[in-house]
């Protein structure tokens, strides 16, 4: 049986608790040093499917506060798509006005993920 | 003179829990003091997630954050001056500020809330030689020009300094098509946070170079190239280690400092290692009836803890305005005194007969430390001694002292926060 060890930062807190994944024939049995239930989740993902919110912005027209909209992934999406979720938005703008929560992008590169905005303009 | 119970000098994350903490704590004529046009802060540039897990117990970003304070500032009807910039706090709690509508005016407090957050330092604090070409920045202005203004800073970057925010400006140029060559850092540790190396420097194939500095900047007009060399451990460049990296843009992330003109204005007593207030565990200053919280305090790295600190301050600074203050009011209390590796408490005093039942004291060490126990002594008497992984000095420690500690502890002259070897 093969057993492997993997030492991570949990990155979802700013706390940063330093998690030991223990995997036997690719399977996690175990994550140690986590002191809440995400960091068991993250351990989790993060050696086999690992994922990361993106948060970037898009410009936002017909708004006299802001020239740009920050916004993000619903939810995490694969990290392998991140720069694909960049493209996806390299020709999206926002048109005010826009409540924080909006989407602004369904979906986006399928992951079943919708860009929502994180700002109102 | 116009009068107000509780005055709030910005309205960032701390100014607005302050504000909203003492609003719920009785003091309903509150006033928050801004001198940028909407309120927030900083947090409105911070588009990237990790903020509220303490406070809303879900992940936000930056502007998200500051919304759930704003509309809740809104629903209560607490009013707020924008554009308005304060030029003065008297040591008798008249603050003078100047806007275009009403030119400059004056308002008597009850008690004053300080809530100005800090700056970056400047590259003049720096001594880099070389010309003074475009295309040096701080981290947190390329931060203000790509997310608030649309505008990248330059395309090949170099970081000097590990802060968190020049770690997620590493990030955040690089999903913006920017190629980040390398993060140097003086010092043989990161000043950021672990999980902002991980996400964003690990997961973009970012090198960090520990104890390396920039020795020289090359271009007039814009920068060409920046030279960076390995450390010694006086922190001194390694003579044959310079290495020249090519690029137009050279932002720092060199330390953050509070902003306190206005504090050392009012002749409040500033800490040199802190460099904000000198507070006690009502987070008053020196000067009565004056509280200080958030990064005009001391620099945080969370800001959930900002909001948790403010909203301790904004509570006491009702409870002042109210006349409502205890016993013992004019002592400052029991000093701490921070010793064996750690740097500073926040607060640097204590009085127990009229503390909550429990008192947060905040601390950051001055090294990287493993396996050590912090320990907390009243006098010679050890009462606390919590065991720690890992200590660094880009990460705030925290020790919680309750009531119960003093209790039948007459006298204690001094409250000591340590660190032991295991």
């Amino acid at each position: 049986m093969a057993r492997e060890t993997c030492e991570l930062t949990c990155i979802n807190c700013p706390l940063g608790c330093p998690l030991v994944v223990t995997l036997e024939d690719g399977k996690v049995v175990s994550v140690t040093g986590n002191t809440c239930k995400r960091g068991e989740v993250y351990g989790r993902k993060e050696v086999t499917n690992p994922t990361r919110i993106v948060t970037t912005t898009v410009p936002v027209d017909g708004s006299d506060r802001e020239r740009m909209l920050s916004v993000k992934t619903a939810s995490d999406v694969p990290k392998e798509s991140i720069f694909a979720v960049m493209e996806a938005l390299a020709n999206v703008r926002a048109q005010a006005p826009v409540q924080i929560g909006d989407v602004v992008l369904a979906n986006v590169c399928d992951t079943g993920v919708d860009v929502v905005a994180t700002k109102s303009a | 003179m116009e009068q107000h119970d509780v005055v709030v000098v910005g309205g960032g994350p701390a100014g607005l829990a302050a504000a909203i903490s003492a609003y719920e704590a009785g003091s309903t004529d509150v006033v928050v003091l801004e001198r940028d046009v909407q309120l927030g802060g900083i947090l409105n540039q911070c588009i990237h997630n990790g903020f509220g897990l303490h406070t809303f117990k879900e992940e936000l970003t930056g502007p998200e954050y500051a919304a759930r304070y704003e509309d809740r500032l809104k629903e209560l009807g607490i009013c707020c001056l924008m554009d308005t910039m304060v030029l003065d706090v008297s040591p008798e709690r008249v603050v003078t500020a100047v806007n275009t509508d009403r030119g400059v005016f004056s308002i008597q407090a009850k008690s004053v809330v300080l809530a100005m957050g800090c700056r970056e330092r400047p590259r003049g604090a720096l001594n880099i030689p070389g010309f003074r070409p475009a295309g040096v920045f701080t981290a947190g202005t390329a931060q203000r020009l790509v997310n608030i203004e649309g505008q990248m800073p330059g395309k090949e970057v170099v970081i000097l300094g590990s802060g968190d925010i020049g770690l997620i400006m590493a990030r955040r140029m690089t999903l913006e098509g920017a190629h980040v060559a390398c993060v140097a850092e003086l010092m043989p540790y990161s000043g950021g946070l672990k999980r902002n190396i991980v996400q964003c420097l690990d997961d973009y194939g970012i090198p960090l170079l520990l104890s390396h500095t920039v020795t020289r900047v090359e271009g007039k007009r814009r920068v060409e190239a920046v030279w960076i060399a390995q450390v010694d451990e006086k922190l001194r460049p390694i003579a044959g280690t310079e290495k020249r990296y090519p690029c137009d843009t050279l932002l720092l992330s060199v330390g953050l400092l509070p902003e306190n003109e206005l504090s050392r204005a009012a002749g409040i007593e500033l800490s040199p290692i802190t460099r904000g207030p000198v507070v006690d565990e009502r987070l008053q200053t020196s000067v009565e009836g004056v509280f200080a919280c958030g990064n005009v305090l001391h620099v945080h790295d969370l800001v959930d803890y900002v909001s948790q600190e403010a909203a301790m301050a904004g509570r006491m600074s009702a409870q002042y305005a109210q006349g409502d203050s205890g016993e013992g009011s004019a002592a400052r209390g029991i000093p701490l005194v921070a010793q064996g590796g750690v740097r500073y408490t926040v607060p640097a005093f204590i009085a127990p007969e009229r503390m909550d039942q429990k008192t947060t004291v905040r601390f950051r060490v001055d090294n990287v430390y493993k396996n050590k126990f912090v320990c907390v002594y009243l006098d010679d008497q050890r009462i606390m001694r919590k065991k720690r992984q890992v200590l660094a000095p880009g990460e705030m420690e925290e020790v919680v002292l309750k009531q119960e500690h003093f209790a039948e502890r007459d006298g204690v002259e001094r409250i000591v926060v340590t660190l032991e070897e295991g």
